[in-house]
């Protein structure tokens, strides 16, 4: 070490934390490994979908004719339309590439409206407790004993009629489903942080709870939360394209999604075109599945316990 | 230099001590379960501390010796009002703490500080060893400016031996040893100049050429920033040579207090003397006694009657405060030694004996069946007989078969209060020259 | 293969030991390499003998017990002889091993409520251990001897139909002690078994030990870090360090005058009644995953000469039969020019512990 006696100054290391977060991820090994990976290509390739389907596309995600000449009706595959058209003749490649974009937007808009509400309500209710904690406790758990689609009809329902956007009101629907989740999370969470000594020491150098709050519980209880909002995405695709098939969800005219694509494609399947339910039904199983393979793995990745069973095996052999 | 302690213009004079400590009392409601809460009925009070009263001299190190369940920590954390006491006084600095809200209490932690049992826990694993000691001063505005907090938190590091401390200052705690994060805990606590440091076993945690140095730098400190010491231990060997004064706790409750030498060259009360003996010491002369106190500590629920150690004291004696349920471990420690007939013709006889503390001074010991009053007498009889030193039957004034139970008349409870001989006080009838012992001067037997 | 360790000449090893570790090495794997968490240690126990292991935290004297009956993570490499019997316990599958465990070697652990499960009375605790591996006894019998186990260990008769719950910290350890014994083992594996208890608990656990003992004949190795409890409780004390034995030897004359600068070390910093001063060891334990090259205390011993930061020392044999792995104690063996002290670069304070 080369410093002066006299307490220098050191210079703060760039970006400590964030090194110490994504360590795990590079040091994550085999199955796991597998999973993370497989899953971050996956949904990233939605996701690249997702950005870039006004350039991907060949046609938008309504459009019916070219240049005056309408398209056919469920016409298989061609060089004109790689996956076929519809039964609206619309193309369904276009459909897939648009409706990436729906599915994702929804799916982002719903998680971060829910961790939004979720959160401050969980990290409120575990640290403060008494009553506000019970009643939040009764309210959320009632919420989460309804089936989550069903609840997400009744919201889709009664929002349907005041806001124009489709969009939005899907997105407030698989919100309302989501909350629950992580308020019980953190609550959780947070009343057992709460008897940690170092919230303790927090109190005793005098932090104020909105500091120990933000300080001191808030950066421990988020760990579990990219491994849930992961798996609620997925979660929340299939919520998604349930509300489309029944026909609650975004509606054709605003936006391609993948469930009503599905539902108005079930007749077609009997009578052998194959291409309009096939298309749209791999879709939501590869982003469900790349979703899902991404939260399992960083939930290997991140939590302790599951790592240390990845402990390497020693052979004694090579040990001089 | 930031470091020297403030030395206020309002400053109390020097013999006025830095806290002073009357008839606290932390109390705990239990927290019974639905049907009690709806049915409003009391399911209980923990009385974790109980009637403390003690001062601390600036510059002093008191220790509170105790085992767990004696409220050391509750009494320690009472001070600093993170928990909150139930009653009494306790002042600080000529302030009373008790009763005092939360933003004031928050005012006054810079102040007090404390250093904690488990330095891995202690500290916020999700900031840098920099980010924890320097907190403090953040939250009490002491410095403005990142590089001002950084140069202080670097000069405090050194300071606790975390050198050089640019080493340390980006870290997690998850990187460092125990002896370091608890260096580092003991930094937090002193980087806002406090007075009084509550220090929570603060080296129970750790390994014995660790306790060492630690205890070294605790000393250095002291000296150095003229803090006063109120170390809170199980450990009486540590309490011995860092001390000044020690108060020995007991189910919330002073048993002994004093001057440390003197405390360890003559221990007065019971339990003083019974902890002292039990520390197993890596001296081969040295052994652990025989008589060593039965069973533990009590629940602090229901916790006995008088003296609160009296049902494991091998010295117990009338006034101590006996109560019929002081008979269950006396018979449970003679049927565990016997053959399973014998005990089960013992068993057959006796009813169940209440667990409820005893109210008055007479109570029924049942019988097990109709009409076995006298049967029950006749073996109580031939039990005090067989064990005739065991502390219970001095309790008793007499005992009377009735028909379906034994009638048993106790002694009145007596609570001993301290009683004071040179710089110690202990808190035992033995000490009241009003009370004679039955046995006065002859060794304990158990 | 240092053939020192398991026959030597003191009269109290004319008995066969029932226990002989040769060589065990025990390594964890971790994401920077193995750790050395017991690196050539050899020892013997001899029926009816107390032998105290105690140690640092580091230092290896739990994974040496883990190591010796095997109860270790999965992927941790394990090697050398662990001699029971005649049979190497290193070689033995899974499933023999598991049958050794109880009626052959015992186990008591620091957290007694951890090993109780709370869902089953005491009784139920003592049935199935005694069934497991006595499966011809009657009801009548197995009562009569989980009762006797208990009464040894203080915990009466009324209480045998209770939960785990309803016992104090001290008698859920009694009741884990008479668990263990019930099964009549020849060899006790005692990890920490005081150290979650208070002082006076603590001394009544020590003395039950003690005395059982005497009654029972059953062989202890106590792991402790507590200096103390062995010098109340062992016959005989090995002392480890960063993974290897540095000294072991009659517990008595060992704490009466250590002769590795260790344990002399260790006995020093360690605060007792009697402490008048401070002493510590500068620096810290060595790392297990890259240990100093020769001694690995070389680099915190005041004594130490220019061979031991170059080359391991050999176990030497006193004449009380005590056995010391320092080059202080061997000086004939030193290659010339090498007694010189070490120049040893300042200890920084960061390396403290």
């Amino acid at each position: 070490m080369t410093d002066s006696p006299h307490t220098p100054v050191p210079k703060p290391q760039r970006f400590p934390a964030l090194r110490r977060i994504f360590q795990p991820v590079a040091e994550t090994r085999g199955f796991a490994r597998f999973m993370l990976w497989t899953g971050a290509v996956l949904t990233g390739l939605f996701i690249l979908m997702a950005i870039f389907a006004p350039w991907l596309s060949p046609y938008a995600f309504d459009q019916y004719q070219l240049a005056g000449v309408a398209f056919p009706q469920t016409a298989p595959p061609s060089a004109l339309h790689p996956l076929g058209t519809n039964v609206q003749s619309t193309d369904v490649l276009a459909q897939i590439l648009w409706g990436a974009r729906t599915e994702l937007l929804v799916v982002a808009l719903a998680l971060i409206l829910a961790l939004a509400i979720g959160v401050p309500l969980g990290l409120i209710a575990g640290y403060f407790g008494g009553w506000f904690d019970r009643i939040m406790v009764l309210v959320m758990d009632a919420m989460f004993a309804i089936p989550s689609l069903l609840l997400a009809l009744v919201i889709a329902f009664l929002l349907g009629s005041s806001i124009a956007s489709g969009i939005v009101v899907a997105a407030a629907a698989i919100t309302i489903v989501y909350v629950p989740q992580y308020f019980r999370v953190l609550r959780n969470h947070v009343t057992s942080v709460r008897e940690e000594s170092y919230v303790e020491a927090a109190r005793a150098i005098g932090a104020p709870p909105s500091t120990i709050l933000t300080k001191y519980i808030f950066f421990n209880v988020i760990q579990a939360i990219p491994v849930l909002a992961t798996l609620n995405a997925a979660d929340a695709i299939l919520t998604l394209t349930g509300l489309g098939f029944l026909g609650y969800g975004v509606q054709p005219t605003q936006g391609a999604e993948w469930g009503y694509d599905v539902s108005r494609a079930v007749g077609d399947a009997a009578s052998g075109i194959w291409w309009t339910t096939l298309f749209p039904g791999l879709a939501i199983v590869l982003l469900v599945t790349g979703l899902t393979l991404l939260g399992e793995g960083l939930n290997e990745t991140i939590n302790p316990v599951l790592r240390q069973r990845a402990a390497t095996r020693v052979n004694m052999e090579d040990e001089a | 230099m930031q470091t020297k302690p403030d030395t206020a213009p309002d400053a109390p004079a020097p013999d006025v001590p830095l806290v002073s400590v009357r008839n606290l009392k932390t109390w705990f409601e239990i927290r019974g379960g639905v049907l009690d809460r709806m049915l409003g009925r009391d399911a209980g009070t923990v009385k974790a501390v109980d009637d403390v009263t003690f001062d601390l001299a600036r510059g002093e190190v008191l220790g509170l010796v105790g085992e767990s369940g004696s409220g050391k920590s509750t009494l320690g954390r009472s001070l600093l009002g993170l928990v909150h006491a139930t009653g009494g006084s306790a002042s600080f600095e000529g302030q009373e703490v008790v009763g005092l809200d939360e933003p004031a209490l928050r005012k006054l932690r810079s102040r007090m500080q404390m250093v904690f049992q488990d330095p891995h826990a202690a500290l916020n694993p999700a900031m840098t060893i920099a980010q924890s000691v320097g907190h403090p001063l953040t939250i009490h505005g002491r410095l403005k400016g990142r590089d001002e907090i950084r140069a202080h938190v670097a000069k405090t590091l050194e300071r606790v031996g975390l050198s050089p401390a640019d080493t340390y200052m980006d870290k997690y705690p998850g990187d460092l040893s125990g002896g370091q994060k608890q260096r580092a805990v003991i930094a937090r606590a002193i980087v806002l100049d406090p007075v009084l440091l509550v220090a929570d076993e603060p080296v129970s945690m750790l390994d014995m050429s660790v306790r060492s140095k630690i205890l070294k730098l605790m000393i250095d400190l002291k000296d150095q920033l003229g803090l006063t010491y109120l170390y809170i231990t199980h450990d009486l060997a540590s309490a011995k040579f860092f001390c000044d004064r020690i108060a020995i706790l007991y189910l919330g409750k002073i048993v002994e207090i004093g001057e440390a030498r003197a405390l360890y060259a003559g221990p007065k009360h019971p339990y003083t003397e019974a902890l002292l003996g039990a520390i197993p010491d890596p001296d081969p002369t040295r052994t652990i006694p025989r008589n060593l106190p039965r069973g533990e500590i009590p629940d602090a629920a229901k916790p006995p009657r008088g003296c609160a150690f009296h049902p494991r004291c091998p010295r117990a004696f009338a006034p101590c405060g006996w109560e019929l349920r002081d008979l269950t471990p006396v018979l449970e420690a003679r049927w565990a030694g016997m053959e399973e007939q014998a005990h089960l013709a013992e068993r057959a006889l006796i009813g169940e004996i209440p667990a409820e503390v005893m109210e008055g001074t007479t109570a029924r010991l049942p019988a097990a069946t109709p009409g076995g009053g006298a049967d029950l007498l006749a073996m109580l009889e031939r039990i005090r007989s067989e064990d005739p030193a065991e502390p219970f039957w001095t309790g008793i004034k007499e005992m009377r078969a009735e028909a379906d139970h034994v009638a048993m008349e106790f002694h009145p409870a007596l609570t001993p209060r301290l009683y004071a001989e040179g710089t110690t006080a202990a808190a035992c009838h033995l000490l009241d020259p009003g009370l004679t012992h039955p046995r006065a001067a002859a060794a304990p037997v158990l | 293969m240092s053939e020192t360790s398991a026959n030597a000449a003191t009269p109290a090893d004319a008995e066969d030991p029932i226990l002989t570790v040769r060589d065990l090495r025990v390594f964890y794997g971790t994401p920077r390499g193995a750790a050395r968490a017991v690196d050539r240690v050899s020892l013997t126990i001899r029926p009816g003998e107390t032998l105290g292991v105690v140690g640092e935290s580091g230092s290896g004297k739990s994974t040496l017990g883990r190591g010796i009956l095997r109860l270790l993570p999965e992927g941790t490499g394990v090697d050398g002889e662990v001699l029971y019997k005649g049979q190497n316990l290193v070689k033995m599958t899974p499933d023999q091993l598991r049958r050794m465990r109880g009626p052959e070697l015992g186990l008591i652990f620091q957290e007694p409520m951890t090993r109780l499960n709370p869902l089953l009375r005491i009784q139920e605790h003592f049935e199935e251990a005694l069934k497991q591996h006595h499966p011809e006894l009657k009801r009548d019998e197995l009562r009569r001897r989980a009762l006797a186990a208990l009464g040894r260990t203080g915990i009466p008769p009324t209480r045998y139909r209770q939960y785990p719950h309803e016992f104090s910290g001290g008698m859920r350890q009694r009741i884990m002690i008479a668990l263990a014994l019930v099964l009549n083992p020849t060899l006790l594996i005692a990890d920490e078994p005081t150290t979650a208890l208070d002082v006076i608990v603590e001394a009544q656990i020590i003395r039950l030990l003690a005395d059982l003992k005497k009654t029972t004949g059953t062989a202890v190795m106590l792991i402790t870090h507590n200096l103390g409890i062995v010098a109340e409780a062992c016959d005989r004390v090995a002392v480890m360090y960063g993974g290897k034995i540095v000294e072991e030897g009659d517990a008595r004359s060992v704490f009466a005058d250590p002769q590795h600068p260790y344990t002399q070390a260790l006995l020093r910093s360690t605060i007792s009644l009697e402490t008048t001063e401070l002493h510590t060891i500068p620096g810290a334990p060595p790392s297990l995953i890259n240990p100093p090259q020769g001694c690995l205390f070389s680099p915190r011993c005041g004594h130490a000469m220019k061979v031991c930061a170059r080359k391991a020392p050999a176990e030497q044999r006193l004449e009380d039969g005590r056995r010391v792995e320092c080059w202080l104690h061997c000086p004939g063996a030193i290659p010339a020019g090498e007694e010189a002290p070490l120049e040893r670069q300042e200890i920084t304070v960061a390396d403290e512990a």
